[in-house]
């Protein structure tokens, strides 16, 4: 089941293209990596979603019907570019983003006093903006991101500005807000935090998507069947279709080269051949990470 | 809506509900926030007591001057004894001392001047002269000479042989009435007050849209330098946030004028009482100090009190034949319609730019036309019915300043109407010209524009 679907969106500004042809699918109660490089179109992807601006053409299903306005209360947004009336007091802000959204006061006063217990701020609600640090800032944008309890929340680079602390209390409540039902897309070029959280991706360069499917597919897509062992001794007779790629010296007198076999072949076999040869101290497939298939999934489309 | 669905009607009556209660929410934030300021408050209260403390000094300063000059007459030729007549600020006695020793001893009489008419005045008129310490003021003066060339020509007429009767058949004071012919049948009419009305609420419209205006776009710039844009339209639209902005200003700026004006009735209605009360003693002093003087008062000093009654009560007759409840609607008509049509202009220039420096290329040539309407707004005043004034009235960007002075001299129904209407029109242009600026601007950062950029930006879609 998809809580959010997008079909062929087009966006065209002026002489740009900003989306071509993206269609996505955001699985319900997953984390939804939204990748790519500057520029690539993800806000303005955001944007449509958000109903800030519109496709030219595509349309995006939201929970199986047409996105319309209505459905600004079951999203939650928390932009890169973020800020908040820096002359009004906390609890103000809050009570006037929550009643924006469709909550009457009351409901917003009832999730409000949730929110600030849990994070313990309760001492801010008078204070004004501006007497905050930043810090304090981005926590109160993100209570004001998820207060109003939506289905779907989308996170532009969250983590920015958060000491690692903060960053990790935000991250729990991501974790969380997913245990609880909750989908989240995760727009980011820290790839550490894609690894850690995201169980979706999807890649966008250059107005295309060039990639998406659950991660550990991906990684599957991306694995380049090569294996890493760690021994004592010499490696230098191995069969012809295992190929040695590097050979390096570890810190404490062992020796590291990469192999990669032939996409047919069973590791086994490489397992056996090794254990004839060498000490084999540790072995292991070369999973490859985030970073190396966003580099190199942008470099190929870029070619 | 017959052709409607009762179900999507009902849709369509819950959205509109739901977009009119959130546009409230913004119109309610914008309203407090300013309200609250500190600098809101201030104003409030400053202005009127600036109004107040004006008018004190002006009033101050006339009551203080009610300083009663006191000459004394030398009259050789015996023909000008009661034809120099007291006034407010002067005494006249007669001396029946000869020159030489009135003019050593006028100073020490108290006078503060000595005028000399000698026997041979009617031939030769320029002998008179006028003795004094300090030197005379040019009122004075001219009073005395005045005085003496109304009387040696009297005597001339009759010498001519044209009688008294004649003479005061021939003086009559003219003290002009304009009469305005209408409907309703004749009124008096006073154009001095017409013309200040007008000009005074044309004025005030054209230093509103300016404060007000600057309010919007500083309100836009604010949001977008502070990023919150693009959070709060998520929630809700563009125009949506842009309308509520300008409906909470224009309500801010309502407020205060009625602030304003409740705290200045107010104060002068407190201040007259005082005020009112000094008049009155002046007043008497006058009376009193006048019955001390040599020659009898009473008449003259009456008839300065009545001369001053009927100044009043002119003025106020003119405001009577003011169509008042018409100058008062079509006051806030324009105001509003003139703040409407340029807020939101300024609103597009808030979203156009990413700081205070930028906004000065876009603010001249938008509020050129509002700075012309203020300049031909005195010619108006002298020619309300000329095609300038009528052209300039007509046309939306310029009608609520130049109408608003035509509107006290009386302007016909239908000039009125299509002035109105096209202002309604105008405004809907530039709120929809604005909006499609506003929704592409508030998101554009980093970006300097030009206006072939912002002539793009009205044709985005969505």
């Amino acid at each position: 089941m998809n809580i959010l679907e997008t079909h062929h969106i087009v966006k065209q500004y002026a002489e740009h293209r900003a989306l071509d042809d993206v269609s996505l699918h955001v699985p319900k109660g997953s984390i939804f990596g939204l990748l790519g490089p500057n520029g690539a179109g993800k806000t303005s992807l955001i944007r449509i979603i958000n109903q800030i601006t519109a496709p030219d053409s595509g349309e995006v299903i939201l929970d199986g019907e047409r996105l319309k306005p209505d459905h600004i209360k079951r999203i939650g947004y928390l932009p890169e570019e973020r800020g908040l009336y820096k002359k009004m007091k906390v609890g103000e802000q809050l009570l006037y983003l929550a009643q924006l959204k469709g909550l009457t006061e009351k409901e917003a006063m009832e999730k409000l006093k949730i929110w600030f217990v849990k994070f313990d701020i309760k001492t801010w609600w008078t204070k004004q903006v501006e007497d905050l640090s930043k810090g304090m800032q981005q926590k109160v944008q993100f209570v004001a991101t998820v207060m109003h309890e939506p289905d779907l929340i989308i996170l532009d680079e969250p983590f920015s500005g958060f000491d690692p602390i903060n960053a990790n209390l935000i991250k729990d409540e991501i974790l969380e807000l997913r245990d609880r039902g909750k989908t989240i897309i995760f727009s980011t070029h820290r790839m550490e935090s894609v690894e850690e959280l995201c169980d979706h991706i999807a890649l966008i360069n250059r107005s295309h998507k060039v990639l998406d499917g659950p991660k550990r597919a991906i990684k599957e897509q991306f694995k380049t069947h090569t294996y890493h062992v760690e021994y004592q001794g010499t490696l230098d007779d191995l069969p012809p279709a295992f190929e040695v790629l590097t050979t390096t010296a570890t810190d404490d007198n062992f020796q590291r080269t990469d192999i990669r076999i032939p996409p047919d072949a069973a590791v086994n076999e490489l397992i056996r051949h090794l254990l004839d040869r060498v000490a084999v101290r540790s072995f292991g497939e070369n999973i490859p990470s985030m970073n190396d298939i966003f580099i190199q999934a942008v470099g190929e489309t870029n070619d | 809506m017959p052709a409607c669905a009762a179900g999507s009607c009902t849709v369509k009556a819950y959205s509109l509900i739901k977009s009119m209660h959130t546009i409230f929410l913004i119109i309610k934030r914008e309203y407090l926030v300013r309200v609250r300021k500190r600098s809101f408050v201030i104003m409030t209260i400053l202005g009127p007591l600036l109004i107040f403390a004006f008018y004190a000094i002006i009033g101050w300063a006339a009551v203080s001057s009610i300083d009663q000059k006191k000459v004394a007459v030398v009259d050789e030729s015996g023909r000008f004894t009661n034809q120099f007549k007291n006034d407010e600020e002067t005494t006249y006695s007669y001396e029946k001392q000869p020159l030489s020793v009135a003019k050593k001893s006028f100073v020490k009489q108290g006078y503060d001047a000595l005028v000399f008419i000698p026997k041979d005045v009617i031939e030769r008129p320029k002998t008179v002269q006028i003795f004094a310490q300090k030197s005379v003021s040019l009122d004075l003066q001219n009073n005395i000479e005045r005085a003496i060339g109304k009387e040696i020509e009297t005597i001339k007429l009759s010498e001519a042989g044209i009688t008294q009767k004649v003479i005061e058949d021939a003086k009559v004071n003219v003290d002009a009435q304009t009469i305005n012919l209408s409907d309703a049948g004749e009124k008096n009419s006073n154009a001095i007050a017409t013309t200040i009305i007008g000009y005074f609420c044309a004025f005030l419209i054209y230093i509103s849209v300016f404060i007000y205006g600057t309010q919007v776009m500083r309100g836009v710039m604010e949001e977008k330098t502070n990023r919150i844009v693009e959070v709060i339209i998520s929630s809700v639209k563009p125009f949506q946030l842009m309308l509520g902005k300008i409906i909470g200003v224009a309500l801010v700026g309502l407020t205060q004028f009625l602030l304003w004006i409740t705290l200045t009735i107010g104060l002068f209605t407190i201040g007259g009482t005082i005020m009112g009360d000094k008049v009155d003693r002046g007043r008497q002093a006058m009376q009193t100090s006048g019955a001390a003087g040599a020659m009898a008062q009473g008449p003259a000093s009456a008839e300065v009190k009545k001369t001053q009654e009927s100044a009043v009560a002119s003025v106020m007759r003119a405001i009577d034949t003011l169509n008042i409840p018409l100058i008062v609607a079509c006051f806030l008509f324009y105001f509003l319609g003139g703040y409407l049509i340029y807020s939101a202009l300024f609103g597009a220039i808030g979203a156009a730019v990413d700081n205070e420096t930028e906004t000065q290329q876009f603010m001249f040539p938008i509020t050129l036309p509002i700075i012309g309407a203020i300049a031909v707004a005195q010619f108006v005043i002298r020619d309300p019915d000329g095609p300038l004034a009528f052209w300039t009235s007509i046309f939306p960007l310029t009608s609520p300043v130049v109408m608003m002075v035509r509107v006290p001299f009386g302007v016909p129904g239908w000039e009125l109407a299509l002035s109105m209407v096209l202002l309604i029109l105008g405004f809907m242009g530039t709120t929809w010209l604005a909006a499609r600026i506003y929704r592409v601007g508030i998101l554009m950062y980093g970006k300097k524009v030009s206006y072939k950029e912002l002539s793009k930006w009205v044709f985005y879609k969505g």
